[in-house]
């Protein structure tokens, strides 16, 4: 579904990614660990459309989308979660779903999808007209994910949804990727919290000062040592 | 009582104006997070293009409210178009500079506006035509003008408009989306370069609203005539909150009130500075203005 082929990705001088190369297949969760700067972020914002890869490709449904202005490629199917969540504080829960609605044409369904992001995460629901900026961190994460879930997306990126959440609240946030799994939408998830995701995920990438470093199923990273050792606190 | 209502009066129709220019400062600010110095220029435009196209209709010799209506909603149209070629052609290409970049570009734009405005309009002031036959309405003894009214009416109707559109509509909901956070608005599908030209459109328009309106009032419009009023309601944008819609219009009217009261007493040579006053003031003691939250500036 998504391949990304020797990414290279530049702040002005600071080289960000090296050649890094992935890959999510349909209906897959993977996961992407690494220390803070890696390049975790870098990596999502490059596929949204964020930020311009300097050279490399990035193939999603077999077109190389690198380059092209990020509000296009919602239509392809392409929604991201952002890091520190991004909800509108200044619009209402209600509103911040329309958003995520943005390019869905008819309101009826806009309406109907709002409801299956209430019965995802019902806390919403009880907070429907209130300006998300009053949202717990957790609300807000749920908002940043049921907003994410509005366009219908066929590939969902999410990053760090469990930062700085209560083990509770990070619970919920992991079922309920299992749940979006189950309802075929693929996932790439970018976490620290690398025990959780990786019990949550089939395949897994490392990144390492914008490389990568190791990948494999999620059994074969969570049973390596070093990767044990560096980011599992062992 | 009656001087004092009377002030209020006239204080409010003065204050319409500004607000109705302020609007587009803050929104610009909004959305871009910059000072749109030109924006008092384009009300400048709106004025003479009510000119022409009043003249065209020939309201001097039959004036009407439909032929004033139809030059406002005319100059209104003209200015939007005039406020998305200015973002496209001048903001655009330097939006992902520094800021100070902009600021800059905001004020040779001014310039090109103002000066440009006296080489094709000239420098002589020209005189706006009679659109409506003044009158006068007395009630006890305060007195308004027709001209006044109108004022005070276009300007709460716009601003109801406004209020719908922000908070109603899609693109609305798009405009407030995009000025709390660009990026992520993208991320929502949204064509935030759509969304910043609508902006420019909007604010423009109700600057050329505010334009046609003044010149009801005040029928003598020249080429420079945008600059100090540019700068009141700018100061007025300030004073309720940049980036606050709401802040705008009663910045706006507060301005227009005090200066109308400044202007009633024995210091009415200072009526210019009370604005300028008002913002330095506001700078040291609440730089966020009335209705601004200073949290939600980002850099
Ligand atoms: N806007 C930016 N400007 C300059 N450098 C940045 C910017 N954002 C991130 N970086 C740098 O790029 C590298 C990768 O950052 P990021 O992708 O945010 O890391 P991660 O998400 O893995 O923590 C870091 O060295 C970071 O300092
Ligand atoms: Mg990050």
């Amino acid at each position: 579904m998504l391949t990304l082929e020797n990414l290279n990705v530049f702040y002005g001088a600071i080289h960000a990614l090296h050649d890094v190369s992935l890959t999510v297949n349909v209906g897959e969760v993977v996961t992407l660990i690494g220390a803070n700067g890696a390049g975790k972020s870098t990596t999502l914002r490059a596929i949204t459309g964020l930020l311009t890869p300097r050279s490399g490709r990035i193939v999603f449904e077999g077109q190389d989308i690198a380059g092209l202005p990020a509000h296009t490629l919602v239509a392809r199917g392409i929604s991201m979660a952002p890091e520190g969540r991004g909800i509108f504080a200044n619009l209402t829960v209600v509103e911040n779903l329309e958003m995520g609605a943005y390019l869905v044409k008819d309101y009826a369904q806009v309406k109907r999808d709002m409801e299956r992001g209430f019965t995802l995460f019902p806390r919403l629901e009880e907070r429907m007209k209130q300006r998300a900026g009053t949202l717990s961190g957790g609300e807000q994460q749920m908002l940043a994910i049921a907003r994410a879930l509005m366009s219908h997306p066929k590939l969902l990126l999410l990053d760090e949804p469990s930062l700085g959440l209560a083990p509770l609240v990070c619970h919920t946030i992991f079922t309920t990727i299992d749940e979006i799994k189950a309802a075929g939408t693929t996932v790439l998830l970018v976490e620290q919290n690398a025990n959780a995701a990786l019990k949550h995920s089939d395949r897994g990438y490392v990144l390492e000062t914008g490389e990568v470093s190791f990948q494999g199923t999620a059994a074969a990273i969570a049973g390596d040592p070093r990767v044990r050792e560096a980011y599992l606190g062992e | 009582m009656e001087t004092f209502l009377q002030q209020l009066i006239n204080g409010f129709s003065l204050g319409a104006i500004y607000a109705l220019i302020a609007l587009g400062y803050t929104m610009v600010y909004g959305v871009l997070r910059l000072i749109n110095f030109a924006h008092g220029d384009v009300y400048m435009l709106g004025a003479f293009a009510g000119y022409f196209i009043a003249n065209a209709l020939e309201l001097d010799a039959n004036p009407s409210i439909f032929g004033t209506i139809v030059v406002t909603i005319g100059s209104m149209g003209i200015c939007a178009c005039i406020g998305v070629l200015i973002e496209r052609f001048a903001y655009r290409p330097v939006r992902s500079h520094s800021r100070l970049t902009s600021l800059i570009t905001a004020i040779g734009v001014s310039l090109l506006l103002e000066y440009g405005g006296q080489v094709v309009f000239g420098a002589t002031p020209r005189f706006f035509p009679q659109m409506i036959r003044s009158r006068t309405y007395a009630f006890g003894g305060v007195q308004i003008t027709n001209q006044s009214l109108l004022i005070i009416i276009v300007a709460v109707v716009v601003m109801f408009g406004l209020e719908f559109v922000v908070h109603r509509t899609k693109i609305g909901k798009a405009m407030r989306a995009t000025s709390f956070n660009l990026s992520v608005a993208k991320l929502m599908g949204i064509n935030t370069d759509f969304v910043i030209a609508f902006t420019f459109a909007l604010g423009s328009a109700l600057a050329a609203a505010g334009g046609v309106m003044v010149a009801l009032a005040i029928p003598r419009i020249d080429p420079l005539m945008g600059l100090m009023t540019g700068l009141k309601a700018f100061v007025a944008a300030v004073l309720g909150g940049i980036g606050s819609i709401p802040g705008a219009m009663v910045g706006g009217v507060l301005i227009g009130l005090m200066e109308t009261w400044l202007g009633a007493t024995a210091y009415s040579t200072y009526r210019d500075a009370v604005a300028f006053s008002v913002l330095i003031l506001i700078l040291l003691f609440r730089p966020a203005g009335i209705m601004g939250t200073a949290t939600t500036e980002k850099v």
